[in-house]
């Protein structure tokens, strides 16, 4: 499910892997400075990406996409070393 | 996922998470070094350069099916996470057949959502379920 990378120096890519238009744009025009916001619905496609990682003693490549076929809890934390 | 390196998520499940839960924590933990993946999702702060508290249930299909944000001082309920994963599961299951009712946990009653249960849920559903 992840590709296995090497503990090099090179930071490996991650973000965004394909149309950020699965996220609803927002418009705010209350406020001129804000041209839009995207905003995750629920109903709604998960945005996919891919990220770099640490899992069982590997440096890996996680894709969300390659999970399809299961219940996926993506969680997001201020820093390792707080709580979760 | 955080906005730390692969690297230090290493020393933190080998220094400190391994400590907690038996041979660290077994799934990936990702890094979103910059925010792009939590601007994307919504949970990335600019003004303190890092992600809020997000969490966000995804179905097999990919769809998102749930999600909550909290600031980062106070902590998530993992119960109420698998909670809801087992109501999703399910409902899913059912073809949309069943629901499950506020304070529904596995065992307890579910609905049967249709014609015959307008103006009926008080008959199925009393408000002492919503709460353990």
């Amino acid at each position: 499910m992840s590709e296995e990378l090497n503990a090099g120096c090179e930071r490996p890519a991650s973000g965004p892997v394909e149309d950020v238009q699965a996220v609803e744009p927002i418009k705010e025009l209350d406020n001129p400075m804000i041209k839009e916001k995207k905003m995750i619905q629920v109903g709604k496609k998960a945005p996919d990406f891919t990220a770099a990682g640490y899992h069982n003693n590997n440096f890996v490549n996680v894709t969300l996409s390659e999970h399809l076929g299961k219940w996926v809890v993506l969680c997001f934390y201020p820093g390792d070393f707080t709580f979760v | 996922m955080s906005i730390d390196s692969m690297f230090v998520h290493k020393m933190w499940n080998d220094h400190e998470l391994s400590k907690m839960v038996k041979d660290g924590v077994p799934f990936p933990m990702l890094s979103d070094a910059g925010g792009k993946i939590g601007t994307l999702y919504g949970v990335y702060d600019p003004d303190a350069g890092v992600e809020n508290r997000g969490r966000f249930l995804i179905d097999p299909d990919g769809i998102v099916q749930g999600f909550e944000v909290l600031t980062p001082p106070v902590g998530r309920n993992v119960s109420e996470t698998l909670r809801q994963i087992q109501a999703f599961q399910l409902v899913r299951a059912s073809k949309g057949a069943e629901a499950t009712p506020s304070g529904w946990k596995p065992g307890k009653h579910v609905l049967n959502p249709g014609i015959d249960l307008v103006g009926k849920v008080w008959e199925n559903w009393t408000t002492d379920m919503a709460f353990d």
